[in-house]
């Protein structure tokens, strides 16, 4: 012990003599990060057992706000399922969707403007384009769904897509799958064009006889790295829905039946500045998201080593 | 014998090609138009007189296009205290000294990580910005907009910046690019007597050039888009940004006035951002092959 300490010390100042100028290049990078990154997530953590308003300072309540949350906030509860729902369909949805789409594109002459089409979405503002939207569900026989609905015969009477409790989700999901070609599409794309060709030689040689094997034998786990970006990304955008709720059915919505963890979130932080029960739920989203990323990396890893 | 073998070889042949069949082309152009749909529809209703936007039954295309709804965006914001342009300086100065300072810094702390792997700590840093990469920004929100608030910076230019300069992805980006390059190429510098500042500045910044134009695109126009940052970080309306502004004339979500206003508004913060991806696409797809984790 009285000797590791030195030692330890002595190692720092090699690593700084030696690196120092690499140290310093990477200073103000650090400084925000640890400002605006490290120190919110700290301070989340800490906030998330007191009580706070912004008006007094904080008070220590223990674990009152996630006894709140769990046992008494049935609206929580709802969030939770919305955003499950939400997760569990268009996570592995989106993904499928991009990989299939960035394949397929592979394949066509002319990429640059399929990419481009697929990839327009993700370039507009989700307020900009969600005023569009709008009119695709108006409520009224002035929608344009409505009224393509109505003209073959399938409807009768214009549904109500913004302020039906059965109706709220799926246009939410409809709307976020149709801006989910973001950068795990164009990962993916990249990607593909960088599987050498050799490998496919290579398959054909050793009994590949159709496409099909060849995008699992080959093609997948060439591609482990860029499938791996895209899955953390998919965790995170899904547990993470709230602008195109909000856009289009509000916070609250009606019934809460868009209400999601981020909804939750923003509702009693921002709205009703209630920081301490915010910052609780920020916790939980971040261990959820968290938990899940590593169990994709651990995932990911295994394949490898058993390949 | 070999007949069989001739025959395999042929559909080996067919498969080392990788084209697409005409039945593929066909169900991706739909596809491709159904995505576009939205995006055809904003531009088209940005040109509409107001008798063709509310029409029944309802039109997708203009008939008789127009610019009024252009100079109705102009009116209605003159209603406003602040005039459009401020809204528009707002976005883009923002949004490119957002780009402009993250790039910078990304690279810079990404080189040594990148080149420099035994540099005790690299590791452990490297881990710590791939665990950053899985949470969503609105966790730290509140606490980042109380820190904001104790550096006395809401309502100020640096509170919208300074908050999203040191991004976990632009970093990750920087860095798995960096690393194919080759460190001879560092060390022949080196026994030239070149530092290690000149060394970053004029070998390695100008070789990794498709990585940072592919950052500043996407810092550009994350932030251009970005709602919720000077949503919270503002109080004044001088200080707002064109999001802010399209939800002023609009009249909040649900809600449909000002329809034509709104549709050229929305075109207005869209144009630049699809010209910007199509006019640089060529350097994102070189880059985005290097953002894969590597578990």
């Amino acid at each position: 012990m009285a000797q590791a300490l030195p030692n330890r010390w002595n190692a720092v100042k090699r690593a700084w003599r030696e690196y120092r100028t690499m140290y310093l290049f990477m200073l103000p990078f650090t400084i925000l990060f640890i400002i605006f990154v490290i120190a919110p997530v700290i301070t989340a953590i800490y906030l998330s057992f007191t009580y706070y308003n912004m008006l007094e300072p904080p008070r220590w309540i223990g674990l009152s706000n996630y006894r709140l949350l769990f046992l008494e906030d049935d609206i929580f509860l709802t969030a939770i399922k919305n955003t499950l729902i939400f997760a569990v369909i268009t996570g592995p949805l989106s993904y499928m969707i991009s990989f299939t789409l960035a394949w397929l594109i592979n394949r066509l002459r002319m990429r640059q403007v399929y990419t481009l089409a697929f990839y327009a979405p993700s370039l507009t503002s989700g307020i900009a384009i969600s005023v569009m939207w709008l009119y695709f569900f108006a409520n009224d026989r002035y929608g344009l769904i409505n009224f393509t609905l109505f003209n073959l015969g399938i409807i009768t009477e214009p549904i109500a897509w913004l302020q039906e409790q059965a109706t709220i989700m799926p246009v939410i999901i409809i709307i976020s799958l149709w801006m989910s070609m973001g950068t795990s599409f164009l990962v993916f794309l990249a990607g593909l064009q960088s599987v050498p060709a050799e490998l496919y030689e290579a398959g054909l040689v050793d009994g590949i006889s159709n496409s099909l094997q060849e995008v699992f034998y080959i093609t997948l786990p060439v591609m482990k790295p860029q499938l791996l970006f895209g899955a953390v990304m998919a965790i995170v955008n899904s547990f993470a829905v709230f602008q195109v709720a909000a856009q289009v059915a509000g916070v609250p919505s009606p019934l809460y039946a868009g209400h999601t963890i981020v909804a939750h979130l923003y509702m009693h932080g921002f709205i009703q500045f209630e920081m301490g029960y915010a910052a609780s739920i920020a916790v939980i989203l971040f261990m959820i998201t968290f938990i899940l990323g590593r169990v994709s990396i651990r995932l990911f890893s295994e394949k490898g080593a058993s390949s | 014998m070999a007949t069989i073998a001739s025959r395999r070889r042929g559909r080996y042949i067919q498969l080392i090609k990788r084209t697409a069949s005409p039945g593929q082309y066909v169900i991706m152009t739909f596809l491709a138009l159904v995505t576009m749909l939205p995006i055809v529809y904003m531009v088209s209703t940005a040109f509409k007189p107001l008798e063709e936007m509310f029409l029944y039954p309802p039109r997708f295309l203009v008939r008789h296009p127009t610019l009024r709804n252009f100079a109705e965006l102009l009116m209605a914001i003159d209603s406003f205290t602040v005039p459009v342009a401020r809204y528009l300086f707002n976005s883009l100065l923002i949004a490119s000294v957002t780009a402009t300072g993250s790039v910078i810094l990304s690279s810079l702390a990404a080189y040594p990580l990148a080149k420099y792997p035994r540099m005790p700590g690299a590791k452990l840093y490297f881990t710590m910005i791939i665990s950053a990469l899985m949470f969503a920004p609105e966790v730290t929100q509140i606490p980042r907009y109380l820190i904001v608030d104790r550096l006395n910076l809401i309502d100020t230019y640096f509170g919208m910046i300074l908050p999203v300069l040191a991004g976990s992805y632009g970093l990750f980006l920087m860095k798995q690019f960096m690393e194919q390059l080759p460190v001879e190429l560092i060390e022949a510098a080196k026994v030239d007597g070149a530092s290690e500042w000149r060394i970053f500045w004029q070998i390695i910044m100008p070789l990794v050039r498709p990585a940072w134009i592919t950052l500043i695109i996407f810092s550009f126009i994350g932030t251009w888009n970005d709602f919720f940052t000077p949503l919270i970080f503002t109080r004044s309306e001088q200080m707002k940004t064109l999001p802010l502004m399209m939800s002023n004339i609009g009249g909040g979500p649900g809600v449909v006035a000002r329809w034509g206003a709104v549709a050229a508004a929305s075109m207005m913060m869209t144009l630049p951002t699809l010209i910007i991806f199509v006019l640089l696409q060529h350097y994102v797809m070189e880059t985005m092959a290097y953002s894969g984790i590597k578990s």
